[in-house]
């Protein structure tokens, strides 16, 4: 109990702005409902019963504009890149993306003959966490979403992270 | 139900040159066509009584690769030689099959389509002419379809084909 | 005289939560009344044909896994059944029947997902809730069979990679029993709803000719009344040793080929599956499941189409081999590639929310119509 918490009501609390900012951001990260290819299905699978995503607070949206993150969930071929960086553009400022599998990582198992695949989502937008797997289990994904929300709470308004 | 000696002899009778020969393998024995007849020698396939070939199982376009092969530096470039389409079919009734094979120059390359016949073939040769650059002709809508619209780099299943570097800004090789 | 309304192009997709995946549909509008519809494929295209030719042959199974990632074990099934044809090799009783279980097995996890996500697109979220949960229960079974929960490389040339679990049988068993009163719960809560017969029943009618000429298979030629499964017509591994019914489409509550047909004939065929894992868990022999399996797979120069019965229809796989390790050319037929085909048939002069319904009834998987 600080001084500066013993001046209100019970029903005061007392934050800091950045930290009060990070946990809301945090505990209602808004997803694109957007699947690419296998690792969305796994993606399904996480959101559905017995993972169970809701409980971290993340919700499918359809429409890009009303969402926080982006779940690449799957392999980016040429012909889609230019999609999913519309996609990207188009969600409002803070935004995540989380790069589920292999594929979005690096090309996965496409990478030397895939003529039509992005090798690696990275090249088209920033990634904030990568999820490795092919396809990641449920658990992976959980394992990556709270590794960006440990991001996500060290974030500061003023201050840019790295 | 029929086997591919009967049919073959029945398209012969009936086709006679455009028929080449019953190209006999272990598995699958084929009968080679003329890639510019293949539209009439299915709808008589299809239409005749003993026949009744109402289901086009696949289409498959291939490249032979079996002309001059030249390489310089890591660019191997074919020509002469052709390009083939397989058509497997079966009849529903029937219960029997048969694989036709044409083949075409690789330098222009062209068979008549047969989409106005079985309407599966559509997108199988759509797929064929993205992919293979084959041709065919009177085929109702023939555009790219996996690849993108505006591909310029050439048909990728080829054995000769070279990918590129770049498309639309995003580098495509590793 | 009737009021001459403007034609309004709208696009669906490529990311729209109810296309499955990529799909990108173009659709030409009077009002609301359909009057053409262009599908746009190719967004997860993956050159999987131009893998096989760089591949060895059993290099290639992960990758057919990859093409339709809710059936991956029937993709296998497929691809060697095609390279033991060419190599002319009989492999062991147990695997045979192995292969068999994990195909059902496959098929009720596949069918499972088409349901719950049927269901989720036309507005009822629950059962895809609950056919998730189910699907959980197979994907244990699966995972600890060869360690993988989707993609699994489990059906190699000539062979298995692994024997079954010793617990294998006996949690199979313990499913077969847990699923089937869960298809009674389906039942109540979807099949028969008011509001999902509504959505579903007279629409998107797919005549049997039609579907015929369009080379449609599977689910959808069944749901249009035509008895044709390749397990029976056709028949390949083991599948004749066995009892079971092929359901048809009978237009219970609308018009033999609507939507509702198509998505019951998939309900009646998870029972039937069941059927069969219990028999072929009955007869299963012993046997050493890796002694067949080739040292150095090198077929003869030949070319073999083979076809299975995929959850969604006719998957078939062309190989030609020109007698060294990898094969010369690979064709994929998927059956969702030509399923596809017919949606602009099918939504002809209908609304735009019944493109929803009728495309979740197609059943289409993008990594298979592209490849």
């Amino acid at each position: 109990m600080s001084y500066l918490d013993a001046q209100f009501d019970d029903n005061i609390i007392i934050a800091k702005v950045d930290d009060l900012f990070n946990w809301a951001r945090l505990s209602s990260l808004w997803q694109v409902g957007f699947g690419l290819a296998c690792c969305a299905i796994e993606m399904m699978a996480t959101s559905a019963s017995h993972y169970d995503f809701d409980r971290f607070g993340v919700i499918p949206r359809p429409s890009p504009r009303q969402s926080d993150i982006i779940i690449i969930s799957g392999t980016v071929t040429l012909k889609m890149a230019l999609r999913v960086k519309r996609l990207y553009e188009q969600m409002p400022d803070p935004k995540y993306v989380i790069s589920m599998g292999s594929c979005s990582n690096c090309g996965g198992p496409y990478w030397e003959h895939g003529y039509h695949v992005l090798k690696g989502v990275d090249r088209v937008v920033p990634v904030d966490v990568y999820v490795p797997g092919c396809p990641p289990r449920p658990e992976a994904l959980l394992e990556g979403l709270m590794k960006l929300q440990e991001k996500v709470r060290n974030e500061s308004v003023v201050k840019k992270s790295a | 139900m029929k086997s591919a000696e009967e049919i073959f002899n029945i398209l012969k009778e009936n086709f006679n040159d455009n028929i080449k020969e019953l190209v006999k393998q272990p598995v699958d024995p084929y009968i080679l066509c003329d890639p510019l007849k293949i539209n009439e020698i299915s709808l008589f396939l299809l239409s005749n009584e003993g026949l009744l070939f109402d289901n086009l199982m696949n289409l498959s376009g291939v490249d032979d690769a079996n002309g001059m092969s030249t390489t310089t530096g890591s660019i191997t470039t074919i020509e002469g030689g052709t390009l083939s389409v397989y058509y497997h079919m079966e009849s529903t009734k029937f219960r029997h099959k048969v694989v036709l094979r044409v083949s075409t120059p690789r330098e222009k390359p062209e068979a008549s389509s047969v989409a106005l016949v079985w309407r599966s073939a559509d997108w199988h040769e759509r797929e064929a002419f993205d992919l293979l650059g084959i041709n065919f002709l009177n085929h109702p809508d023939l555009r790219r379809i996996l690849m993108p619209y505006d591909w310029e780099a050439g048909y990728p299943l080829r054995k000769d084909y070279a990918n590129p570097e770049f498309y639309h800004g995003m580098k495509v090789p590793y | 005289m009737a009021i001459k309304t403007e034609e309004m192009v709208l696009n669906m997709g490529p990311q729209h939560p109810s296309t499955h995946g990529v799909l990108r549909l173009e659709l030409i509008l009077e009002g609301e009344i359909i009057q053409k519809v262009t599908p746009h494929i190719g967004y997860l295209h993956r050159c999987f044909e131009k893998h096989c030719e760089a591949m060895t042959y059993p290099q290639i199974i992960p990758y057919t896994d990859r093409m339709d990632y809710l059936a991956a074990m029937y993709n296998e099934f497929g691809y060697v059944i095609g390279v033991e044809k060419l190599l002319g090799i009989q492999v062991p009783e147990r695997v045979e029947y192995i292969r068999v279980i994990m195909g059902e097995l496959q098929r009720i996890a596949s069918h499972l997902v088409a349901i719950g996500t049927y269901g989720a697109d036309i507005g009822a979220m629950t059962p895809f809730l609950f056919a998730f949960r189910d699907r959980e229960v197979i994907l244990n079974l699966f995972e600890i069979t060869c360690g993988a929960r989707m993609l699994y490389n489990y059906i190699w040339v000539g062979g298995l990679s692994h024997d079954l679990h010793p617990d294998f049988v006996r949690l199979t068993r313990e499913f077969i029993t847990y699923f089937r009163p869960k298809i009674v719960e389906m039942n109540e809560l979807l099949t028969t709803n008011r509001i999902f017969i509504e959505r579903t029943a007279n629409v998107g009618i797919l005549p049997l000719e039609t579907a015929i000429n369009f080379g449609i298979t599977g689910p959808m030629l069944r749901g249009s009344g035509f008895k044709w499964d390749l397990r029976k017509d056709d028949t390949y591994s083991v599948y004749n040793r066995f009892d079971f019914n092929i359901p048809i489409g009978e237009g219970k509550v609308g018009t033999v080929g609507d939507c509702w047909d198509r998505y019951y004939v998939r309900i009646l065929e998870m029972g039937e599956s069941l059927r069969l894992i219990e028999q072929a868990l009955d007869q299963l022999p012993e046997g050493n499941v890796t002694s067949a399996i080739p040292k150095r797979i090198k077929p003869p120069v030949g070319s073999v189409y083979t076809r299975v019965e995929n959850p969604r229809g006719e998957l078939g796989y062309f190989i030609i081999s020109n007698g060294t390790t990898s094969p010369f050319r690979v064709k994929v037929r998927g059956p969702s590639f030509v399923n596809l085909g017919i949606m602009d048939v099918l939504c002809k002069n209908h609304m735009v929310a019944d493109v929803i319904a009728i495309l979740g009834s197609v059943d289409i998987v993008l990594g298979e119509v592209d490849r």
